[in-house]
């Protein structure tokens, strides 16, 4: 089998505040196959961001530390030899990223510089990264606005982002993103304060350029559907951990962990009424507040005893099936000691 | 069906847009342009569209938060767009609003105590000692504990300030309540109960909701009845079991087949819109929606077609379904 493009091992990032050390991003692991689509799910605070932040070295620092862990980046070529992104020099991960693995965030306004046009922008990420004229990359801005469905492109390359829809910003992001045809893509929540129709847009073009290019997609999202609608596998995270990682039928259709359980059984349905949506008591805690014992042992309807003492290990299902929980420890094996 | 406890006609919201260095009006924003629609008594009548189409300006001219630039709003016989200020105030008593953001409409610097009592001060209800009593109670009402009374907001979580924002709401014994987006902000496992506790809220004491919300799993699952609007207009509205299983408008069905589907075993066909929504300061001709319609004849660049029932409490605005015009 090939290497996964993307490996990371016990990643553990930590923030460092007048409040104590916050874990959170807390022994993680996780890869990514090449032309594979991963979903990183959980509710807010989880460390879904600090995860990809930490892949892209844009932890804000202070007040936030990777303090443990690696993250193996393997090329195409020569996908034996990995790159420990953790360990890297400034310069050398400065040139990986946005050529080799590219990010898109939520909200694409902050990200654009309102100073400078759509296609300023497209051509000053392309001439960092790859020596061509002006001439060339000026062409190459408007062929990738064109392939992300940009009407007019040759007219909006010379428009501020001001002057764009939140959609069309949003695809001129997955075009800056795309123009150096990265092997790996880390989308934060990219359709998150987008409308559901431009949300289908977005995600159909993902999708197209995941099957055409084969660019692996690293997809965080709180949002369920998105994650069946595009994802492969998903990885479920709560409080810092994962607790919970499978392709994602295992994951929608028949979740183990009383966690992922409780949230697919909280969304309300398109398909039928429920007289009563079912619901997690309590409330999503912050990292690092919960010291000892499962993270979700407060809000569990399965918890006992030894799940307040004890941290459970994130243990193996079988067919890349693994759940961190106690109930599990007769059929499952400890995944990575 | 009961009695309708507020009906809206004709509303028209504009707002305008200042421009120049004499700040002189350029034009302006159709926010909500000409919607008409009845609330039933009890009943939970479920608001869905895009960002910018019109919900929350809605919402607020409802309870005239905003004043309607025209049209009547009828609550309980009375049309309110020409209450005086006093009148309006009393009025308030039966008409409440939740907000998407429980942090920004809770004043950071004062107790929920304060802020809970604040209602009861200005409709003049209850001593100090009852009005105390009264948060107490309401706290416990919305599933806090009564002595968090004497917290600050910031000390509580999403879905904690929500519920107070539903106890502000709900303390003076309103009839109606607009929701606005009560729920977005909150993380999924906390939608659910706080869903849940507002479906039992209303069921003890005879609410009746406008719940506006652009995730239609959720209106779905809580209203009796949807409207669909799109820049600026009602569009559609129907029962809701009616909307969902067979939407008429053109937008509708997009806009349902656009909603992604945690189940994977669900497979629909999927309607991708082409292009953005317009601007609503300079809304396409005729229907609003035939820059986008795939359905789009010529008759809808020109007029603007008619909100009308079709079937039975099924309403719509499509020339679609205008017999005698397309013939
Ligand atoms: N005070 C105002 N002055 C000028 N324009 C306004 C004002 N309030 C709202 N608008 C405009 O009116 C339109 C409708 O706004 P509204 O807030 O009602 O939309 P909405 O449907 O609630 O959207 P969202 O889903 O984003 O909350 C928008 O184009 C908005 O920009
Ligand atoms: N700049 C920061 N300073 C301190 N703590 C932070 C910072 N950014 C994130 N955190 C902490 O990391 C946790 C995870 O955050 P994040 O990854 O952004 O969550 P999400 O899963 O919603 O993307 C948060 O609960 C917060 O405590
Ligand atoms: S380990 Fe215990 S508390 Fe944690 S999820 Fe499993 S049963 Fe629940
Ligand atoms: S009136 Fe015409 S453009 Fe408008 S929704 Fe109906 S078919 Fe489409
Ligand atoms: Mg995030
Ligand atoms: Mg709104």
């Amino acid at each position: 089998m090939t290497k996964p493009v993307l490996e990371i091992n016990n990643l553990q990032t930590h923030f460092f505040t007048d409040r104590g050390e916050i874990p959170a991003v807390d022994d993680v692991s996780f890869s990514i196959n090449a032309g594979e689509v991963l979903g990183i799910v959980g509710e807010s605070g989880c460390g879904k961001s600090v995860t990809s932040l930490s892949v892209m070295g844009l932890v804000p620092n202070p007040p936030g530390k990777i303090v443990g862990g690696e993250i193996l980046f393997r090329r195409q070529e020569g996908r034996d030899k990995a790159e420990d992104l953790v360990k890297v020099s400034r310069k050398r991960l400065r040139a990986i990223r946005g050529d080799q693995i590219a990010m898109i965030f939520q909200e694409p306004m902050t990200s654009l510089d309102p100073l400078f046009t759509i296609g300023h922008q497209i051509i000053e990420a392309v001439r960092n990264h790859r020596k061509v004229t002006k001439k060339q990359a000026r062409a190459k801005a408007v062929e990738m606005l064109k392939l992300v469905g940009i009407p007019r492109a040759e007219e909006i390359v010379d428009e501020y982002p001001h002057q764009l829809s939140g959609g069309m910003r949003q695809r001129v992001m997955i075009a800056i993103a795309m123009s150096c045809d990265p092997e790996v893509l880390i989308a934060d929540e990219p359709t998150t304060a987008l409308d559901v129709t431009i949300q289908a847009q977005i995600l159909e073009l993902m999708k197209d350029l995941n099957r055409k290019k084969g660019t692996a997609i690293m997809m965080i999202t709180h949002d369920l559907g998105v994650v069946a609608e595009i994802c492969d596998r998903v990885v479920v995270m709560y409080a810092g951990k994962i607790v919970e990682e499978g392709d994602v039928r295992t994951i929608l259709k028949s979740p183990k962990h009383p966690y992922t359980q409780g949230l697919i059984r909280s969304l309300p349905k398109m398909s039928n009424r429920d007289s009563r949506l079912y619901s997690i008591p309590g409330n999503v805690p912050k990292p690092g507040s919960i010291k000892q014992g499962c993270r979700f042992a407060a809000r569990c309807p399965e918890v006992f005893d030894r799940c307040t003492q004890e941290n459970p290990e994130l243990l193996n299902l079988g067919e890349g099936h693994g759940c961190r929980c106690f109930l599990y420890e007769k059929e499952g094996k400890i995944v990575n000691v | 069906m009961s009695k309708p406890l507020l009906q809206v006609k004709g509303l028209k919201k504009y707002f305008d847009i200042n421009g120049g260095i004499l700040s002189r009006k350029v034009g302006e924003v159709k926010a909500v342009d000409d919607v008409s629609f009845d609330v039933y008594e009890g009943e939970v009548l479920g608001i869905v569209g895009e960002s910018g189409c019109g919900k929350s300006t809605t919402g607020k001219t409802l309870l005239r938060l905003i004043d309607p630039t025209e049209g009547q709003v009828i609550f309980d016989g009375e049309d309110i767009t020409t209450l005086d200020e006093e009148g309006m105030r009393k009025r308030r008593r039966d008409m409440q609003i939740i907000f998407q953001d429980p942090y920004a409409s809770l004043n950071p610097r004062h107790k929920v105590e304060k802020i809970l009592s604040e209602p009861l001060l200005i409709h003049g209800i209850g001593t100090k000692e009852e009005r105390k009593k009264k948060v107490k109670e309401i706290l416990e009402i919305v599933g806090l504990p009564g002595d968090h009374a004497s917290r600050y907001p910031h000390q509580f979580s999403g879905g904690q300030r929500q519920r107070i924002g539903i106890a502000r709401a709900l303390i003076v014994n309103p009839k109606l309540i607009v929701c606005d987006e009560p729920v977005s902000a909150l993380d999924v496992s906390i939608q659910s109960q706080i869903l849940n506790l507002m479906e039992d809220l209303q069921e003890e004491f005879g609410l009746t909701y406008v719940f506006i919300a652009h995730d239609l799993s959720v209106v779905k699952h809580i209203s009796d009845r949807v409207g669909v609007m799109y820049l600026g207009r009602m569009v559609e509205l129907a029962d809701n079991e009616d909307l969902y299983a067979d939407p008429l408008h053109p937008y509708t069905r997009s806009l349902l087949s656009s909603v992604p589907n945690p189940d994977p075993d669900v497979k629909h066909e999927r309607i991708i819109l082409e292009g953005d929504v317009p601007s609503p300061s300079n809304p396409p001709s005729g229907c609003a929606f035939h820059t986008r319609c795939p359905e789009c004849m010529a008759i809808c660049k020109e007029v603007r077609p008619e909100f009308r029932e079709v079937k039975d409490n099924h309403f719509v605005a499509c020339h679609l379904y205008n017999d005698d015009e397309t013939r």
